[in-house]
């Protein structure tokens, strides 16, 4: 038997209270000052988020390039046809679902490991251990994308000479020649880089589980796998899940990674990456846009997958349990 | 002031205000008309050592106060420097009174009308004795729509002990032929670029043109009429040339991802042959050495040549590189433009900028200037280079014909004489009818 502390039935019984209150007047003015306050940012955010949106969607629906102004005109979902019919939009979208699924899972079993040992450390190490773990990820992408290029960049790099006893690995390996070792140097950097959020997200779940449960479960004889398995976890879920969703977001939105070590060459191009090359690098800002149009698509079909069907609870990370 | 408020309140009231208004002042300052002086015109530049703002300066002082030329960074590659301007162009940016400007990419920004024409006498002053290379990539339909600033062309660079034991005359032209022969025989590589970048679509032109074909065959075409000559004798040569370099690992095991730089360090090293590059090499090569980085007899060991032939007997077609100078069609000061530009690419700038920067002359009298042959002893091969080399293709869809061809010819290994040109020519050919993603 689980031990949890039920979020979601609390949150329908709070619907169900707040259902039967009659609003006072000073509630109802406070409300009216939250909306007054939080009015001109969403106004802003509406204007700086949605308009780009909406606009991209428009141009999406045009046969249209910048330095032919003249040529533009209305083609409908051709643009959409000729991208949802092409090998790249296909391979592209196979390569972010690669990169997206294999660098959260990874960071989720690194990053659970980092968050325990952060969690359990001496308080007298565990300000200088969060720290130590923070580091990567306060190093800006482009600069770690390049640090990761130059280590294994057959030219200037020293893996190659460091790690010659490796059967497949020796002074001639050209990481950035082939499709599955580009993608394992771009996996490997994302990881590094990322892994401390992670990590971050699944201690302050941790940091959420009474330790009554946890006490109750040694004081039963739970051996430590035990207590992991039918206490810990499951009250993290929601934490887990926080962390997933905003994980799977982020890897799938990947560019600089792959930008700055291979361009997208020999089998490597992200979905990112050929919006950036068709509506920048070719000035197609119809084409590009369709291609900016799915990648959001795509994106909120994430979102929605993982809030419905996997039942995400975005308000239960402050541990509404 | 309202008689209950007390005087202390009413003082601090009224400094605040006098601070506000004059902090209102200064920010509005900034929004004011520009501080007098001459007109200002600014210059989009590539990155160099320096050069070209030192130009800046130095045009600036013999205008005699008629303008000021600031200088203004774009992006390290031309690709994306390309991207940059082409959107402030296609934005009507006013700032774009001078911009440097990589000549493959002229087309594109000449077609819709983003350049402002060449007046015809300051055509006829700085053309005069520009090389026919040059001048043919700052064209568009038969006019001139920029002008021709400093020209870079590719030579063969070789290593003359490798090419003594080969038992090649390097004193006349030598064939790809020869030269893979000669780096398969002694285990050594060969210098050329098979990233999937820029430089492949230069080295894949190159090698169609030297056998006298053309990659496009209607450079000014629309998009969906543009006839490509890939599938030719020309194109089999071509990938004939990059597959067995590929395939035989002639290029070293980095190639795939070497441009020019990679490839002169692998010249640089014990397996060095030959290699076509731009003359960038030489400069760096004797930094090199005065660094202590480099072995001083390596400068002794190398030689140069003419780009080698694809056909034994026809004359080869270099890579042309270069910069040209083009004006904004939104400019507000186009006549000053053109005239700070006659002052930029006069001979005895070209001159200095090729001694300080190492970047060639696109006026072939600069070559004969004392300075340049004594820094620069490759100078006379560099200037013959120009003359018979090609531009790449002079087409408003440049970008997509150079990506078509680098997706499909990198790695070199991956290239099939029998499939590989008629791929590219379909794939490129799709991509412009608008059917395809690139």
């Amino acid at each position: 038997m689980t031990t949890t502390t039920g979020p979601r039935a609390e949150a329908r019984r709070s619907r169900n209270q707040n259902q039967k209150i009659v609003l006072s007047d000073r509630r109802r003015a406070e409300r009216r000052l939250g909306w007054w306050l939080a009015g001109p940012a969403f106004v802003i955010m509406l204007l700086v988020t949605l308009y780009p949106i909406l606009q991209a969607v428009w141009d999406s629906l045009f046969n249209f390039r910048l330095t032919a102004p003249d040529d533009r005109g209305f083609i409908g979902l051709k643009n959409y046809a000729v991208i949802l019919t092409d090998p790249v939009f296909w391979n592209g979208l196979g390569v972010t679902l690669l990169i997206t699924v294999v660098t959260v899972v990874v960071e989720l079993v690194l990053g659970f490991a980092l968050a325990l040992v952060m969690s359990k450390a001496l308080k007298s190490v565990r300000g200088w251990l969060r720290t130590a773990i923070l580091v990567p990820y306060g190093i800006i992408t482009v600069v770690s994308a390049f640090a990761w290029f130059y280590m294994f960049d057959i030219n200037s790099g020293f893996v190659n000479s460091w790690f010659d006893w490796v059967p497949g690995i020796g002074e001639e390996t050209n990481w950035f020649a082939g499709t599955w070792t580009s993608l394992f140097v771009i996996m490997a950097s994302e990881i590094w880089k990322t892994t401390p959020f992670i990590s971050l997200l699944l201690l302050a779940g941790l940091a959420q589980v009474p330790d009554e449960l946890t006490e109750a479960a040694k004081v039963d004889g739970a051996t430590w796998w035990q207590q992991m398995q039918r206490v810990i976890l499951p009250n993290m879920k929601a934490a887990i899940m926080v962390a997933v969703l905003f994980r799977a977001l982020d890897a799938f939105r990947i560019f600089d990674n792959v930008f700055i070590m291979t361009g997208g060459a020999y089998g490597t191009e992200v979905l990112s990456l050929l919006a950036y090359r068709t509506s920048i690098g070719r000035l197609e800002i119809g084409l590009g846009s369709a291609v900016s149009v799915l990648l959001f698509i795509c994106v909120l079909l994430i979102c929605f997958i993982a809030i419905k069907l996997f039942k995400v609870d975005l308000a239960g990370t402050r541990g509404g349990k | 002031m309202p008689k209950n408020q007390p005087p202390a309140a009413a003082r601090r009231r009224r400094r605040a205000t006098v601070v506000a208004v004059a902090a209102a002042g200064l920010l509005l300052s900034g929004c004011g008309p520009a501080e007098e002086g001459p007109p200002v015109l600014t210059w989009y530049i590539n990155p160099d050592d320096g050069g070209q703002a030192a130009l800046a300066q130095k045009c600036t002082a013999d205008a005699g106060g008629d303008y000021r030329i600031e200088v203004t960074l774009l992006p390290s590659d031309a690709s994306s420097q390309r991207e940059q301007l082409a959107r402030r162009l296609a934005a009507g940016d006013t700032s774009l009174d001078i911009m440097s400007l990589d000549p493959p990419f002229i087309p594109e920004l000449a077609e819709p009308g983003f350049l402002a024409p060449v007046p015809a006498d300051v055509a006829q002053r700085t053309t005069g004795n520009t090389l026919e290379g040059a001048l043919a990539g700052a064209m568009w339909k038969d006019e001139l729509v920029t002008v021709p600033f400093w020209a870079n062309t590719q030579i063969l660079w070789y290593r003359k002990s490798v090419a003594e034991a080969a038992g090649l005359d390097m004193s006349g032209s030598v064939t790809w032929d020869q030269i893979i022969d000669a780096a398969r025989d002694q285990d050594k590589h060969l210098g050329v670029q098979g990233a999937r970048a820029e430089s492949m679509t230069v080295w894949v032109n190159a090698l169609i043109e030297s056998s006298g074909e053309n990659i496009v065959t209607n450079p000014e075409a629309t998009a969906d009429e543009v006839r490509l000559g890939l599938e030719s004798e020309a194109g089999r040569k071509a990938a004939e040339i990059v597959s067995t370099i590929g395939r035989e690992g002639l290029g070293g095991p980095g190639l795939p991802t070497q441009a020019e730089n990679e490839s002169m360090l692998q010249f640089q090293g014990q397996r060095g042959s030959f290699m076509v590059n731009w003359p960038f090499v030489w400069p760096a090569t004797n930094a090199g050495v005065d660094a202590g980085n480099l072995d001083a007899s390596l400068i002794e060991d190398i030689g140069w040549g003419v780009y080698p032939q694809t056909v034994e007997g026809t004359p080869s077609a270099p890579p042309l590189g270069g910069i040209n100078l083009g004006v904004g069609s939104e400019s507000r000061n186009p006549e000053l433009a053109y005239q700070a530009i006659e002052c930029i690419v006069s001979t005895e700038n070209q001159v200095e900028y090729f001694v300080t920067n190492g970047n060639p002359p696109s006026d072939s009298t600069a070559y004969d200037d004392p300075s340049i042959i004594e820094q620069f002893p490759m100078a006379e091969t560099i200037r013959e280079s120009l003359d018979q080399s090609a531009p790449r293709p002079q087409t408003p869809y440049y970008n997509e014909v150079s990506t078509g061809i680098q997706q499909n010819w990198a790695p070199p290994s991956g290239v099939d004489p029998d499939t590989t040109p008629k791929n590219t020519s379909d794939f490129i050919t799709e991509v412009l009818r608008g059917e395809r993603l690139l």
